[in-house]
């Protein structure tokens, strides 16, 4: 496939999950984490998802690599609906997509020496053994900047900075094609951060990858990003190539987000105006009708509580999900 | 302005298994009147201990301050017993943790809790701390605060939680707000509504605000002053715009440089410093950033160096170089 090619596509993908409301309430409440998207993911591209707490990022990115099965909707890779794949089936796919987590603190086996854990997937899928998984897997840890000395030790002699490199080197053991690096900086201290961006940075442009590259921190995902799309409540409000996004953001959701992230320069704090927007955000188990940011937009009509904002192309690549979209231009 | 507290020389230690854990180690700092002070610092830097070591809210042991001296209103507050204390802490320097949840009784009811400091530090009657909790309730954003005085934390969502934990704070009008992350718990949007809150509250309210935070973009749009925090040491002290313009530590210098900034057109490999944070497990005759430290020279290694004037007024580096020219000062 060549760099630049649809990799993978997400379409009309739901994932809820039922709350239980004890023994014999029979409430068909429901938690509505993802609530229909649609994307593409380029081969070779960083495709940045941003949103606050909760919106479902991680769910998407979950429900992408089958770890948890969509409600609804297809999920495309290699000719095959992932959604639709069972058993053995989905695992020889499966190695091809791989996911960095948050905590580099949980997601490590604390009894596993790091050798194992980086082993582990090669043996799952039956790729190398013995020796030539060594030789592998000493080769991943000198790819992550790790000495292969440390073969032996276990995942709590490591910094955090350092454990993520792990699990770094662990998801590239099958030479995955897609990795979905869910915050994979979020828990590390500022001067680590980008010591693991870096290494991101230098594994995609050497190896090819293809990162879903989930976070909080708008000014990171800006910075490795080719395109980024924001969630609120369980959709998609807007995407577009980064520069376009943080330049010309249409979506009255976006403007906000990004007006509300602190710059590192007090001579631009001082001049900028804020989009502060009133209270919370509502419930994903009984979303606003029509527009889920209708609540808190400034610009809300009568319309957007009436129906839902068709997710469309505004401008060419330019993806968003308003009413009004063609007037906040 | 005159100096409303006046720090010197505080240190303090913790008795761990793995021995002495030198977590402040002679920090000294002024605070005036109407000013916010901004600290930060990485995870583990001292910014917490060395502001719980001046209210007494530091565990004893396996803590311990072993010198330093701190002047409030002609006291020193590192000589007060409990009682005094008691006066002065939420009353007139009060607190706002990182995580308001584990801040609150779960089972008193928001009226009650905000009431309380007014209650204790005025003996003031139920009604009258009950009147006054609805004013600031009202003061910090809450809508219907009348109402919402019998409702228990856990009806509030984050943000407003950290809205009344401010209120809480507020109540007894204190000369001193000590704010240690109240805000990284928080989504940006809600971010953004606490710190234009606090912008709003200390012109009315005329007080000066010690902000800790890793967030380098919180303080820049914040604080009049910062005092950057490594390995238990103040390593750089300066007026908000003269640390951002023109760094002088070379550790400020590499944290700024690791930033990614939304204002580049270009794309810019980040900085990143090499290596981890010190263990605080030994109390350095060297220079503590000088492991990491790509300007250090033959003197780094023997000597700390103590904060120096050494760009303007009133801002201090504690380094032998001139990271402009590379050259010892
Ligand atoms: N396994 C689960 N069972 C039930 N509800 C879930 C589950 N996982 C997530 N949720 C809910 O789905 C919604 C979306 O959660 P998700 O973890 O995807 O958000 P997120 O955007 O990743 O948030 P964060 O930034 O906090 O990580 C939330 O309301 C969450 O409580
Ligand atoms: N009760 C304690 N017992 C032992 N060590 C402690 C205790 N409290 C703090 N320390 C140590 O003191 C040092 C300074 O901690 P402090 O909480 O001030 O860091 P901080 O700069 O506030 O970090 P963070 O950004 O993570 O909040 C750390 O190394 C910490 O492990
Ligand atoms: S004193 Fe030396 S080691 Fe320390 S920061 Fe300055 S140049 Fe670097
Ligand atoms: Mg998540
Ligand atoms: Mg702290």
């Amino acid at each position: 496939m060549a760099k630049g090619e649809v990799l993978l596509q997400v379409k009309d993908l739901f994932k809820h999950f039922p709350i239980n409301q004890g023994l014999f309430s029979r409430s068909k409440s429901k938690v509505h984490a993802v609530d229909g998207i649609s994307f593409d993911i380029y081969d070779g591209e960083t495709l940045g998802l941003v949103g606050e707490s909760g919106c479902g990022k991680s769910t998407t990115g979950r429900t992408i690599l089958q770890l948890y099965r969509p409600t609804a909707g297809e999920v495309l890779f290699d000719g095959d609906n992932l959604a639709k794949l069972k058993g053995e089936d989905l695992r020889r796919k499966r190695r091809y997509l791989q996911m960095i987590f948050q905590d580099p603190y949980a997601s490590l086996n604390p009894r596993m020496t790091v050798g194992k854990i980086i082993g582990e997937p090669m043996d799952i899928h039956n790729t190398l053994k013995g020796k030539a998984q060594l030789e592998r897997v000493e080769e991943l840890l000198e790819l992550v900047g790790l000495n292969p000395a440390f073969l032996n030790r276990y995942p709590h002699e490591f910094s955090g900075g350092q454990r993520q490199r792990i699990g770094v080197a662990r998801a590239l053991a099958l030479q995955p094609k897609l990795i979905v690096c869910d915050e994979p900086i979020s828990a590390l201290d500022v001067s680590i951060q980008a010591q693991v961006v870096n290494l991101l940075e230098d594994l995609q442009q050497n190896l090819g990858l293809t990162y879903l590259f989930i976070a909080h921190d708008l000014s990171m995902v800006r910075h490795i990003s080719d395109r980024i799309a924001v969630m609120y409540l369980g959709i998609i409000v807007e995407l577009a190539d980064r520069n376009t996004l943080y330049a010309k953001p249409i979506h009255p959701y976006t403007k906000a987000l990004l007006s509300a992230v602190p710059f590192p320069d007090p001579f631009i704090e001082e001049k900028r105006k804020r989009i502060i927007l009133e209270g919370d955000v509502p419930s994903p188990v009984n979303p606003p009708s029509g527009c889920r940011f209708r609540t808190r937009c400034q610009y809300a009509k009568e319309i957007c509580a009436a129906e839902k904002p068709v997710f469309r192309e505004v401008e060419p690549h330019h993806f968003v999900a308003c009413h009004f979209s063609d007037d906040l231009k | 302005m005159p100096d409303l507290l006046e720090v010197k020389g505080l240190e303090t230690q913790f008795k761990t298994r793995e021995g002495i854990i030198h977590a402040v180690n002679g920090v000294s700092f002024n605070l005036k009147e109407g000013e916010t002070l901004g600290i930060v610092g990485e995870s583990g830097c001292g910014k917490t201990v060395s502001m719980m070591s001046l209210l007494g809210l530091i565990p004893m042991p396996p803590g311990k301050i072993v010198a330093g001296e701190a002047w409030f209103e002609g006291k020193d507050l590192l000589k007060m017993n409990n009682e005094e204390m008691r006066h002065v802490r939420g009353s007139k320097i009060s607190v706002v943790f990182q995580d308001p949840m584990t801040s609150f009784n779960p089972v008193l009811t928001i009226g009650k809790q905000t009431a309380e400091p007014y209650r204790i530090h005025n003996n003031a009657s139920k009604g009258e701390a009950y009147e006054r909790a609805v004013k600031y309730l009202e003061l910090v954003g809450i809508a219907n605060a009348k109402e919402r005085l019998n409702d228990y934390p856990h009806q509030f969502s984050g943000g407003m939680r950290q809205r009344v934990m401010i209120a809480m704070a507020l109540i007894c009008e204190p000369q001193i707000l000590i704010a240690d992350e109240p805000t990284t718990a928080l989504d940006v949007t809600i971010q953004a509504q606490i710190i234009e809150l606090m912008k709003d509250l200390r012109e009315k309210l005329g007080m000066s605000i010690i902000w800790i935070t890793h967030d380098l973009g919180i303080v820049a749009g914040l604080a009049h002053r910062v005092n950057v925090m490594y390995g238990g040491y103040i390593i750089e002290t300066a007026p908000v715009k003269g640390l951002y313009s023109n760094p002088q530590h070379p550790y400020t210098l590499g944290l700024l440089g690791s930033l990614p900034r939304m204002d580049e057109t270009e794309y810019r490999r980040l900085h990143s410093i090499d290596g981890l944070p010190p263990t605080l497990l030994e109390r350095p005759s060297y220079c503590p950033f000088e492991p990491r430290c790509k300007f250090a020279v033959e003197k780094c290694r023997h000597s700390n160096p103590a904060l120096q004037e050494v760009e303007g007024e009133g801002h201090f580096a504690a380094c032998w170089v001139n990271p402009k020219t590379g050259k010892e000062y």
